[in-house]
């Protein structure tokens, strides 16, 4: 199409040029692009060009709903910021002057012209074009209705961490049921494994414990500890999540936790989960005292009376036969409207920086173990001893940034280890009296209290040494090194390189997300960051939100974090349920791709790609469906289509096309193609 | 209308290579039915004619042409433009007409590069590096031949189109169907399809006509055909890493090269709402590569040598891009 060709087509728009303040205006001459919009875009059937200071007030919207009503527009173009902040402003806006919401258009003349470019002539001349290519594209658009959903009341809330554990009892206490499952056989998550909190150094158990009671006898939430999700299908409103509960061997409505199973289990197994490596368990157990539930579960691989065929001491000697050595994992399927995802972190192996010796030198620790042995409940009844067991160490060195902050593992930040070795620090000087080193590269105590919290190290006299570690090695060289483990390290405030000679070496390992963290998040339909943590459906204004409705994120699986910024999200996730389960019913997008089915050949490139796992393919008919209510709109299998047989709403090709040329009609002479030679 | 009240039939041959032709001869006794409906008005490979005779002819006196070739020099731009004023209706015929086909990827390459590859290296036998002169005189007077363009275009790109039959060359009982039909037509038992319409295909892609087992797409690995050891004869090619233009390309051809073990070239064009066909595939392929490893995906990428020959083979005239910028600027490389 060329200008000459472009008509109106009957079509009357009212263009709206935002100065944003000096945000646009200060590079884009926006009086002389709202004239230009009326008259030179006038045979394109533009009848209103204004601009405004601020199109965002209300009185700017009035401006638009007013000419829709005094002046007969039927289409709007708003130029301003990124529709990503006011495409629904300025859609509710034409819908109040008696339009379809959707018959509005946004060119970014903010983000996309006036914040990237300095010269203000050419910034105009883009502004036109902006302008120009959303006038043809809203003339393709059409009125669209949104879907309407109904919401199931029940949450499924996946992760027993604090996390979890915050937003089950939020819901569950507004009177709306709960599931909550966990894959161990305890809620609690890393903070049972706590012994103080930072920086108040409350007892971790003592503050989580009482949450982790009330949600065990909580009247709303079903606990499924020891249960996995095998499969989320459906969408927001109406989930159908398939849950496998793991045999455990116990009968829990005849189990009272008196204990005497794993007393008397004679099958001693390394507790590598919640000890961490440092302590024993049974092969019938709890992870803690006050795990919740009570039941015990059996430890399939190591009991003796699966491994050999007799033992079934644990039976003998139950008092209320409550153990079940016939049980089998049990599927079953819950129907929930909105799912929270808090599933939590791995910590950062320290075995792959083998240079500080982690798993080779008996006295390195990590952070982790670290808590463990600290625990007044962990394997040292709170001694902070050598890995002998006994031997109070003299001195220890405490390594910031395992694994985070460098460029071979994590460039992030895991936000939570500069606090943790402080605390560590504090612990060792009330503990032992040893002498503390602490090698960080910045110290970021940025919360409340937290800056206090380091004064406070600081003159409990834990000696500071800027600079990364560079090896922990046995090897002694100067006198006064045999025995010890020697932290090399180059202090870059004295600005040389330090040998300093310590018994104990603690890792302050990174956060780093579930190994099965992409697993997890392609199951649920959200998706993950390049580093594997969930992402956000907007990092700062909707942090807990995803991509896909109606599921929401809480706690470490979005990225390190510390207790209260965790608790934060638990019960931000909450409250979001709790305002969707009031309402009802939801209004969703209606941008969503469709199949044309007799263009659809069947050939199932679009097959895997969805990421709310839209797209099923039917056997039957050979073709590829999608269904509407899980599809988000993004366009992923839109653009895959080898046949151009899917189409998504509000990006048909005949808008997408129709903005290119009006793009280009303005820019671009068109070139006739080269003269012969 | 003809003496004998026939109404004209024309074909072309622009720049192509005589395949389209040979496609038409190849619907056997068939063709009586032309000639049965059709008077023969002008069709230089099966019988003399002379331009000025067509010069000669009222504007829109020959009922339907049949124009296969790109344009690629000044001759066959003459020519479409004569046809498309003496006939009343013009039919892009073959691959090369709609889209460009193997004659539009020289629009990778400046003229100078073309004929430097046609008549200085290896395979041509020219010690004294002659090259073809536009003008050249003889004692008898000064001879020409037409000027070369410094691209091809598709015959859309020069004159308005009425309707496309695509395919290299396009299948015969395609060419039957659309003669049926036409002389439907003309015996006023059908209405002609609307303008723009693309004449002998599906609605579909090849895959709809094609009886390999699909799965869900996932490519760890790009093979090229000759390197293949043994070709299941049962599953998708694309699943067995042999790149197959079949999902973007127009279904019509009764999946003819799939049944056959090789990968569909993409002769028949773009499927009805495919724009740019190269790109549609790459994004589709690339869709489903199955790595999140950019190293591997790199390596599995090296795996396709020719993107350009691979992806535009049939296309790149009539693709969005439609050229080198080399050669669209007339320029050497």
């Amino acid at each position: 199409m060329t200008g000459e060709e472009a008509q109106t087509n009957g079509h009357r728009i009212g263009v709206y040029v935002c100065h944003c303040g000096t945000n646009i205006a200060g590079v884009v001459d926006v009086e002389h692009v709202s004239e230009w919009a009326k008259d030179a875009l006038g045979d394109r059937g533009v009848v209103v060009g204004k601009d405004y200071k601020f199109m965002c007030s209300d009185l700017g919207q009035e401006l638009i709903q007013k000419d829709i009503e005094r002046e007969g527009l039927d289409r709007v173009v708003v130029a301003a910021c990124s529709p990503h902040l006011h495409e629904k402003t300025f859609r509710n806006a034409t819908e109040r002057g008696g339009l379809n919401p959707y018959l509005c258009e946004m060119a970014s003349i903010r983000e996309q012209v006036s914040w990237v470019h300095t010269n203000k002539a050419i910034a105009t001349e883009k502004a036109k074009a902006m302008i120009s290519g959303a006038v043809e594209r809203v003339k393709e658009h059409e009125s669209l209705e949104p879907f309407r959903v109904p919401i199931e009341e029940a949450t499924l809330i996946v992760g027993g961490g604090i996390a979890g554990i915050q937003s089950a009892l939020e819901i569950a206490n507004a009177g709306h049921p709960v599931y909550l499952v966990e894959r161990e056989p305890s809620i609690g998550g890393h903070m049972a494994q706590f012994d103080k909190t930072f920086p108040t150094l409350d007892c971790s158990a003592c503050i989580l414990t009482p949450r982790m009671s009330e949600v065990g006898v909580h009247p709303n939430i079903e606990l499924l500890t020891w249960s996995e999700v095998e499969k989320v299908e459906g969408y927001v409103g109406n989930f159908a999540v398939t849950i496998r509960k793991k045999a455990s061997y116990v009968i829990n409505e005849d189990c009272t936790g008196c204990g005497i199973c794993w007393q008397k289990c004679p099958k001693k197994v390394i507790d590598d989960k919640f000890e961490v490596g440092l302590g024993y368990r049974k092969a019938i157990y709890t992870p803690f005292e006050q795990a919740v539930p009570k039941y015990p579960v059996i430890d399939h691989d190591n009991c003796t009376y699966f491994e050999k065929g007799s033992c079934k001491a644990c039976e003998k000697f139950c008092p209320t036969e409550a153990i079940n050595f016939e049980d089998e994992d049990e599927v079953i399927t819950v129907n929930v409207g909105n799912i929270v995802l808090a599933t939590g972190y791995d910590l950062f192996d320290a075995r792959r920086i083998p240079q500080y010796g982690y798993g080779r030198l008996a006295n390195v620790f990590t952070s982790l173990e670290f808590e463990r042995m600290t625990n007044a409940a962990g394997p040292t009844d709170g001694d902070i001893v050598l890995r002998d067991g006994v031997t109070a160490p003299k001195s220890v060195g405490i390594v910031h940034c395992v694994g985070s902050r460098d460029r071979n593992f994590n460039n992030y930040c895991s936000s939570i280890c500069c606090m943790q070795s402080l605390k560590f620090a504090h612990l060792v000087h009330e503990r032992t009296g040893a002498e503390v080193f602490n090698f960080y590269i910045d110290i970021r105590t940025p919360a409340k209290e937290y800056d206090e919290f380091y004064q406070r190290v600081l003159d409990e006299g834990t000696r500071f040494v800027r600079g990364r570690v560079a090896e922990v090695t046995d090897a002694a060289r100067l006198p006064g090194e045999e025995g010890k483990l020697i932290v090399q390290v180059e202090d870059t405030l004295a600005g040389q390189q330090r040998r300093i000679p310590v018994d104990m070496v603690i890792l302050s390992a990174a956060l780093e997300p579930r190994t099965d963290a992409y697993e997890t998040a392609k199951k649920f339909g959200i998706a993950c960051s390049a580093n594997g943590w969930f992402t956000e459906k907007h990092p700062k204004l909707d942090p807990v939100a995803t991509m896909t409705e109606g599921v929401f994120i809480a706690g470490c699986s979005t990225g390190p974090k510390d207790i209260p910024a965790t608790v934060s999200q638990g019960s931000a996730a909450a409250a979001r349920i709790l305002s969707y389960i009031e309402m009802g019913e939801l209004a969703l997008e209606p941008v969503r791709a469709t199949v044309i089915a007799e263009q659809c050949s069947g050939c199932r490139i679009c097959n895997d790609l969805c990421p709310f796992n839209a797209i099923s393919y039917d056997a039957e008919t050979e073709l590829s469906e999608i269904n509407i209510a899980l599809c988000q709109g993004c366009g992923t299998c839109v653009a895959a289509c080898p046949a151009g047989a899917i189409t998504g709403t509000g990006f048909s090709n005949e808008q997408v096309l129709a903005q290119i040329e009006g793009l280009l009609m303005l820019n671009v002479e068109p070139q006739p193609v080269a003269e012969p030679a | 209308m003809s003496e004998n009240g026939k109404p004209k039939f024309a074909m072309y041959w622009a720049a192509s290579c005589g395949g389209c032709e040979i496609a038409v001869l190849n619907i056997h006794e068939r063709i009586l039915d032309v000639d049965a409906n059709f008077e023969v008005a002008f069709w230089p490979v099966a019988m003399d004619a002379k331009y000025k005779d067509v010069e000669a002819m009222q504007d829109g006196e020959i009922l339907l042409t049949l124009f296969n070739g790109g344009i690629r020099n000044e001759e066959n731009e003459h020519i479409a433009k004569l046809l498309r004023k003496k006939s009343q209706l013009l039919v892009a015929f073959g691959s090369c007409a709609n889209e460009g086909c193997i004659p539009g990827l020289a629009n990778l390459s400046p003229m100078e590069a073309l004929f430097e590859t046609a008549y200085h290296t290896a395979s041509t036998e020219n010690p004294e590096g002659i090259l073809p002169q536009y003008e050249y005189d003889v004692p008898e007077g000064t001879i020409t031949i037409p000027t070369m363009y410094p691209v091809l275009r598709t015959l859309d790109q020069v004159v308005d189109v009425d309707y496309y039959i695509p395919g290299c060359p396009p299948e015969s009982h395609q060419i039957e169907a659309v003669i049926d039909a036409v002389i439907a037509v003309l015996k006023g038992e059908a209405e002609l399809p609307p303008k723009g319409t693309v004449l002998g295909v599906g609605t579909s892609t090849v895959c709809d006509e094609c009886s390999r087992k699909r799965d869900v797409k996932k490519i760890k690995q790009f093979v090229r055909i000759q390197d293949v050891e043994r070709i299941d004869p049962e599953i998708c090619l694309l699943e067995q890493g042999i790149l197959c233009n079949g999902p973007a390309t127009a279904s019509g051809c009764t999946a003819l090269c799939p049944a056959a073990g090789a990968p569909c070239a993409g002769c028949y064009g773009p499927a009805n709402g495919v724009i740019d066909y190269g790109a549609r595939m790459m994004a589709s392929v690339a869709s489903v590569i199955d790595s999140r490893d950019p190293d591997e995906i790199d390596a599995i990428l090296d795996g396709l040598v020719d993107p350009a020959g691979s992806f535009y083979r049939f296309n790149l005239a009539h693709s969005l891009l439609h050229t080198g910028q080399a050669s669209w600027n007339g320029k050497g490389s």
